[in-house]
């Protein structure tokens, strides 16, 4: 369960998140909403602890813990993931060792074994396979020289190798073709159940036709200002954040 | 701007190094008096019982020397070095033939257990009779000849390699017992008056290796020396010689370590290698000898003269270095193409942190037909460090249709350190092709914190994308020799941290 209360946040001295509450109790898909400048991306940074993004007030639990004391890969060893919405490019390393480093890292941390070259391969080529993503985007430099679509994908297939319990993705839907959109949604949707939940970042609707959220949350200006079920997103669709605004 | 300071901050905390293999071994030593006149280099050479012409040889070296004056033009920064300040033998006292490893020094066992040398090998080295017989099974065996402080200590695997006729020894030995070899090549890449450092080596030089592939014969196991450098203000010259004959190949290795000192340690190498027609020389060196405190105190001069000359038709010389190590990098691995159709590689890694400085490169002179050359140079700055790549292409007007490909990358990693590229390129040939890239760029904050999301930290995010962008040159090492030099390059950018 993440739980976050009137949490406040700035970047450069100027204050991006001025007071969210937002709870997402485990087992639940969660979707925040809202325009340009509203102060998304800055809640996923801020919760995944990124430099630059300073935490003025409030607080942050996962599953109990405070996450906004760890460091990021601490975070990242609590259960927390952030499918980037720019995946970065790392020349030269290998997505296949880099996929291995980081499932290793998370394993040492949770006291478990280290996976070798070939236990790694095997698991990689199932979770591929249910993402219907080539084998050759193991071989190739992490994200380089990879589309819009194998980015996004390549964050879905980190995601369901690392098993997060707490995921959040940061406009996973942003420059997807229909197909590409419907293998992340598959990945995602594959991944519901009573350990898992997500927090899904997105401007459009369409994203919510094929991983149906539990809540719908509207962030503008830095605050929630509004939260309903599944139909808030088709609401808001159809008649743009200017009415949840002028309703607030 | 906080967020990019504070990045700068932690990847300045993490690249601050700590030298683990810096111990001492206390071995009683016997030294020749402080100092470097012609009567050190008669000592020298009567010492190794050597004969008449390559003292002659030395004597020759030693009185070029004396008119020589030390290079300026490397981008590195030294206080003077008194050469009258150091003593030009050390050799570790031996005992005959102990008959198992409970008769070695038991410093000298520790330093083997410290240098991660397996027991096998660590019984050949040391002498133990009867040793060495069984190849290690399982894997590519490995023939270690440890330079220890001037004098090899023992030669391993000696017996398999003479069945192929292939000789290797160190240099004294093959000055003893293959004479005609070495009166024919030595010098004769590097000559003894190339320049100051080869002038001081060949009057001075205690020993080295020396190897000789015959005919045709594929050395069937990667030859490796381990080189090291003991003793207080010793200077270590080492020498090293080696001959493919025709149609022959062979892989050396050369790793170093060095002890911690507070004292700036002169070392200045040559290394020479000669391919007949159709031989191949892979040359690899792993290089981490101390590189002084993170203050910049201490540290090795590393001042090295090597080069291979591919004196026969389509014969190849490959050099792939890291560069780890060493307050001060002087370096040069050059290639000669003589023959037609010779082919010349250079892949260098070269960090420098802390106050390290490195001036490496290569030259490469196309003289025959249709040579080939091709230069891939990664350098690493951080802390304080400054990484200078600087290259020479020379195409001479016989060198028709020769090609040269240069790619030189650089990573900064803070905002206090330098990096710079000279390449020199001299064309005489019309129809020769010569191609240089150069970049330049940075750890990005965004690739750090990406790394860490997924549960990574900071070194081990660091290690990953300075290995991503050393990979190039990774991939032309040994295996066995890869893995270590990958955990070498963690090591020299690893920190405080965690």
């Amino acid at each position: 369960m993440l739980r976050i209360e009137g949490l406040t946040a700035e970047i450069d001295g100027k204050e991006i998140l001025k007071g969210i509450d937002l709870e997402v109790p485990t087992g639940e898909v969660h979707a925040i909403m809202g325009p340009n400048g509203s102060g998304k991306s800055t809640l996923s940074y801020v919760l995944s602890g990124r430099e630059g993004y300073e935490v003025t007030g409030g607080s942050a639990t996962l599953n109990g813990v405070d996450v906004l004391a760890m460091e990021p890969e601490e975070r990242a060893a609590a259960g927390l993931f952030l499918a980037f919405q720019y995946p970065v490019e790392l020349p030269g390393v290998g997505n296949a060792t880099f996929l291995r480093t980081a499932l290793n890292a998370l394993r040492r941390a949770k006291g478990e074994s280290e996976l070798d070259a070939m236990q790694f391969l095997k698991l990689a080529r199932e979770r591929m396979k249910a993402l219907s993503m080539p084998e050759d985007m193991l071989k190739r430099g992490v994200n380089v020289g990879f589309s819009g679509g194998e980015k996004k994908r390549n964050e879905i297939l980190q995601m369901a190798l690392l098993q997060p319990s707490m995921a959040i993705l940061d406009e996973t839907d942003s420059g997807l073709d229909i197909d590409a959109l419907k293998i992340v949604a598959d990945g995602v949707n594959a991944m519901r159940g009573p350990g898992f939940s997500a927090l899904v970042i997105t401007h459009y609707q369409r994203l919510l036709d094929y991983i149906v959220p539990d809540r719908v949350h509207v962030l503008m200006q830095g605050r929630i200002v509004k939260s309903g079920g599944p139909e808030l997103a088709k609401e808001l669709e159809a008649q743009g954040y200017a009415s949840v605004q002028a309703a607030a | 701007m906080p967020a990019v300071t504070e990045t700068i901050e932690t990847v300045q905390s993490v690249t601050e190094s700590t030298y683990k293999w810096g111990f001492e071994t206390d071995i009683e030593m016997e030294f020749a008096p402080k100092g470097l006149n012609e009567e050190i280099v008669r000592f020298i050479s009567a010492k190794k019982n050597e004969p008449d012409w390559l003292l002659e040889w030395r004597l020759r070296a030693f009185a070029a020397w004396k008119t020589m004056e030390e290079p300026r033009w490397a981008a590195v920064k030294y206080p003077p070095i008194d050469y009258q300040d150091a003593h030009y033998y050390a050799a570790p006292k031996t005992k005959p033939g102990p008959k198992s490893l409970d008769e070695v020094d038991p410093e000298l066992l520790k330093t083997y257990a410290k240098l991660g040398i397996p027991l096998r090998e660590q019984e050949i080295l040391a002498g133990v009779e009867g040793a060495g017989s069984v190849p290690a099974e399982g894997r590519m065996p490995v023939a270690v000849d440890a330079v220890f402080d001037s004098v090899s200590v023992a030669t391993s695997y000696k017996e398999r390699l003479g069945k192929e006729g292939i000789i290797f020894c160190s240099i004294s030995e093959a000055v003893q017992e293959h004479p005609e070899l070495v009166k024919k090549y030595l010098g004769t890449v590097v000559p003894q008056a190339d320049n100051f450092f080869a002038a001081l080596n060949s009057a001075v030089f205690t020993d080295g290796s020396f190897v000789y592939i015959p005919k045709g014969v594929r050395c069937p196991m990667e030859l490796s020396t381990y080189f090291r450098i003991n003793a207080k203000s010793t200077g270590q010259f080492e020498r090293t010689l080696i001959i493919a004959d025709e149609g022959s190949y062979v892989s050396y290795l050369e790793g170093c370590t060095a002890p911690m000192r507070d004292e700036n340690q002169l070392h200045a190498a040559v290394v020479e290698l000669v391919a007949l027609d159709d031989a191949t020389i892979k040359y690899s060196t792993v290089q981490n000898w101390y590189p002084g405190d993170a203050e910049g105190k201490g540290g090795i001069y590393n001042f090295v003269t090597k080069r291979g000359a591919c004196r026969g038709a389509r014969s190849k010389i490959s050099w792939t270095q890291v560069e780890t190590g060493s307050a001060i990098t002087w370096k040069y691995p050059s290639c000669i193409l003589q023959g037609e159709d010779s082919v010349g590689e250079f892949y260098s890694v070269a960090i420098t942190n802390n106050y390290q400085q490195a001036d490496t490169g290569t030259k490469m002179f196309h003289i025959g037909p249709r040579t080939k050359s091709t230069i891939v140079s990664k350098g690493i700055s951080a802390g304080h460090g400054q990484n200078t790549y600087r290259g020479l292409v020379r195409i001479g007007a016989k060198a028709k249709g020769a090609r040269n490909f240069t790619q030189c990358d650089s990573l900064l990693i803070g905002d206090l350190c330098g990096a710079h590229t000279v390449p020199y390129i001299e064309n005489r040939c019309v129809s020769a092709k010569v191609e240089h890239e150069a970049t330049t760029s940075r750890i990005a904050e965004d690739q750090l914190f990406y790394c860490r999301q997924r549960g990574l930290t900071q070194e081990e995010a660091v290690g990953l994308i300075v290995n991503g962008f050393c990979r190039e040159v990774l991939k032309e090492l040994p295996m066995e020799f890869a893995v270590e030099a990958q955990k070498l390059l963690q090591i020299s950018l690893e920190g405080s941290v965690g």
